[in-house]
């Protein structure tokens, strides 16, 4: 063993906030080796990958779009992990969202009012908490794994999606492709720069971020769920009720994941699809750890995961790379969290390579 | 007799749709046993198939690509053991990024054979032929993999309860403190079993893409990496009772194959959803006994150990 791993007297503010920097630094580093493992000069697939996506306005619209719905569901999980609850199936409550939506917005083709919109988020955010409300009572009722419960509602979702725009939801002038009608206008987001696809999702991802900001940072409600996700003993002598939080903890990431569904109807897609989301839910798991469970930090995680997204279209494009590349790049940056996450309360002790075992204690300098 | 031998079809179909589920739940089976959660089958399982196929579609070789796919599933599972055995990090995030990993990886290894289809001499079903008993209609259909899991079963069953090193696997799994000072070594025996376990979700992984469909799909594995998650708490981590949970399983999926074959209407969709539904259905069925999963989940399961 070349290094011993020794605990810290207390913990490291430092590594706490240096670590996501740290694994985002490997993770590149990781995937430029990659890439000169698969053949392409690291540094010019470096450049394709992290900076030709965004060199331009056009490139920077496109990650705010695509930076959108993954800072919703991100915020929304970072709520419910806070709280100890493991909420996996954003992606599932997202497709709900997107559902109520989007339906919503189909039954509503006559109108045009300004409240069309609002509407449809209203409607979005509760089928994402109807959906996350599932696991929430499965779990208190029965104790039935929100883990699993989750994940097989997530599936549940997306098959009932693909039921509706292969059946009763599918345009009658849609050439037989499994899609709804085109959302009307008043359904639609509207755009935001000339010249770019951004649009209103972005500015409502972040109102919604820093509305997270000011309930973690000055409810008791948030400040009872961070007791209760840190100590359970000490919630229940608080008299904290446990249901309650699962509750929310499961409800809030719900209701973020259900709007992010909209973002992406109203927004970028324009209508009911069979795939709405290509594993949104899913990163926003790792943007919520990256991102330390703390709004600020998911911002700029969920961004980061964004570009993961766009740099890998721009290398499938350019470099012929597979595009699933992204998944490999979201996989290996949380593991150098969870890995540099070891130096928040330990430190490695360099031993050199005369060690044989932890007995030997070196004797000081006596 | 021509019904008997449609339930004979039904039964092989059965058994061979619950095979992955039983490979890979019985390797959870093992993980866990020794205290370690690792959520991360569905990943494993994932990089298994991918491997399995391209390695066999690549060579010829279906044997060759299933040692590939237990191999690489293991090789995934030492990327977890590090992380949370070594590094102490969270048993159940590290599991998540495992699979989020995993579907990466496997989409792209796979993603050169999307459309390529193997070549593989079938399980020899020779239904109508009257000369062959029942029995061995049966035991003709099944995949050569299918006896190797039963063989395995067996073994992992008698490696937990009767013997010595189970007992030390045990043992670890439920006071790992104790095991250390005696002298066991925790981590040793904690990385053997999680190995084991990405091994086995790795051939689970190589028989749906090699045997089963036999294609590369991206995300073929549809979830059954997380229902053999779901099996081993039914189960009550017994292996006996996976393998039912497993046959359960087997069964709701080719029931829900001949329901969209006897055309009654339902959308297709809804059929694809029981396997899901069933597992929530069992899962609240099971968990809702408190008394019975507390009295049953290894004591130290998800728990680091620091020696």
């Amino acid at each position: 063993m070349l290094f011993r791993i020794e605990p810290r007297a207390e913990t490291s503010r430092f590594m706490k906030h240096a670590a996501p920097l740290l694994s985002a630094l490997l993770a590149m580093a990781a995937g430029s080796l990659l890439f000169l493992f698969i053949g392409h000069d690291p540094a010019y697939a470096f450049y394709v990958f992290f900076i030709v996506p965004v060199s331009d306005l056009y490139g920077i619209g496109e990650l705010c779009l695509k930076t959108s719905p993954i800072l919703l569901c991100a915020i929304g999980l970072a709520i419910g992990f806070r709280a100890n609850v493991w909420n996996i199936g954003a992606e599932g409550q997202l497709i709900a969202g997107a559902i109520c939506g989007g339906g919503l917005a189909l039954q509503l083709q006559a109108f045009d009012g300004i409240w069309v919109l609002p509407a449809m988020f209203v409607a979005g955010a509760l089928g994402g908490m109807a959906w996350a409300a599932v696991a929430a009572f499965l779990r208190i009722r029965f104790n039935a794994n929100e883990i699993l419960v989750t994940l097989m509602l997530t599936y549940i979702a997306g098959l009932f999606l693909s039921y509706l725009v292969y059946g009763p939801w599918r345009s009658p002038t849609g050439f037989n492709w499994p899609e709804s009608t085109a959302l009307h206008e008043a359904a639609r987001l509207p755009r935001l720069l000339a010249g770019t696809h951004l649009n209103l999702g972005f500015p409502i991802a972040l109102v919604v971020a820093c509305a997270a900001w000011l309930f973690i940072r000055h409810s008791y409600l948030a400040y009872q769920m961070e007791v209760g996700g840190k100590a359970i003993k000490a919630a229940r002598y608080a008299g904290f009720g446990r249901h309650r939080m699962i509750w929310m903890g499961l409800l809030i990431g719900g209701a973020c994941a259900g709007l992010a569904g909209v973002v992406e109807v109203a927004g970028t897609i324009g209508k009911l699809r069979e795939v709405v989301s290509p594993g949104y839910g899913f990163a926003a798991i790792i943007v919520a750890y990256i991102g330390r469970l703390n709004p600020l930090g998911i911002v700029l995680a969920s961004l980061l995961m964004a570009l993961f997204y766009i740099g890998g279209e721009q290398a499938k494009v350019t470099l012929g790379v597979p595009s699933a590349i992204t998944g490999i790049f979201q996989g290996t940056l949380l593991f150098f969290l969870l890995m540099s996450d070891l130096l928040i309360s330990y430190k490695l002790k360099w031993t050199g390579f005369s060690t044989a075992s932890g007995l030997s204690e070196p004797h000081g300098n006596g | 007799m021509a019904e008997i031998n449609f339930i004979v079809i039904l039964l092989i179909a059965t058994v061979t749709a619950a095979t992955p589920l039983m490979l890979a739940s019985l390797g959870e089976l093992v993980a866990e046993r020794s205290g370690v959660l690792n959520l991360g089958v569905e990943g494993m399982m994932l990089v298994g198939a991918s491997v399995a196929f391209a390695v066999a579609a690549s060579s010829g070789s279906l044997l060759l690509g299933t040692v590939c796919g237990a191999l690489a599933g293991a090789l995934m599972s030492l990327v977890f053991a590090f992380l949370t055995l070594s590094c102490m990090a969270n048993q159940v995030a590290t599991g998540l990024a495992l699979t989020i990993f995993g579907i990466g990886v496997s989409a792209y290894i796979g993603s050169g054979f999307t459309g390529v289809s193997l070549e593989v001499s079938g399980p020899l079903v020779v239904p109508f032929i009257s000369d062959v008993t029942i029995l061995g209609t049966f035991l003709l259909g099944l995949e050569p993999l299918t006896y190797v899991t039963i063989v395995l079963f067996f073994c992992v069953r008698w490696f937990l309860y009767k013997s010595r090193p189970g007992l030390m696997l045990r043992a670890v799994g439920d006071v790992p403190d104790a095991a250390h000072a005696i002298g066991f070594s925790v981590l040793g025996v904690r990385y053997l079993a999680v190995m084991f376990g990405g091994a086995m979700a790795g051939v689970a992984g190589a028989f749906l893409s090699v045997y089963y469909t036999p294609v590369w799909v991206e995300n073929m594995t549809a979830g059954r990496g997380w229902i053999a998650v779901a099996l081993v708490v039914f189960a009550a981590w017994n292996p006996t009772r996976i393998m039912f949970g497993a046959l359960l399983f087997g069964g709701v999926t080719i029931l829900q194959f001949h329901i969209q074959s006897a055309n009654l209407g339902i959308p297709t969709q809804f059929l694809t959803m029981l396997p899901y539904a069933a597992t929530i259905a069992v899962l609240v069925i099971i968990s809702s006994d408190r008394a019975r999963i507390l009295l049953n989940t290894p004591a130290s399961l998800a728990v680091p150990f620091r020696p």
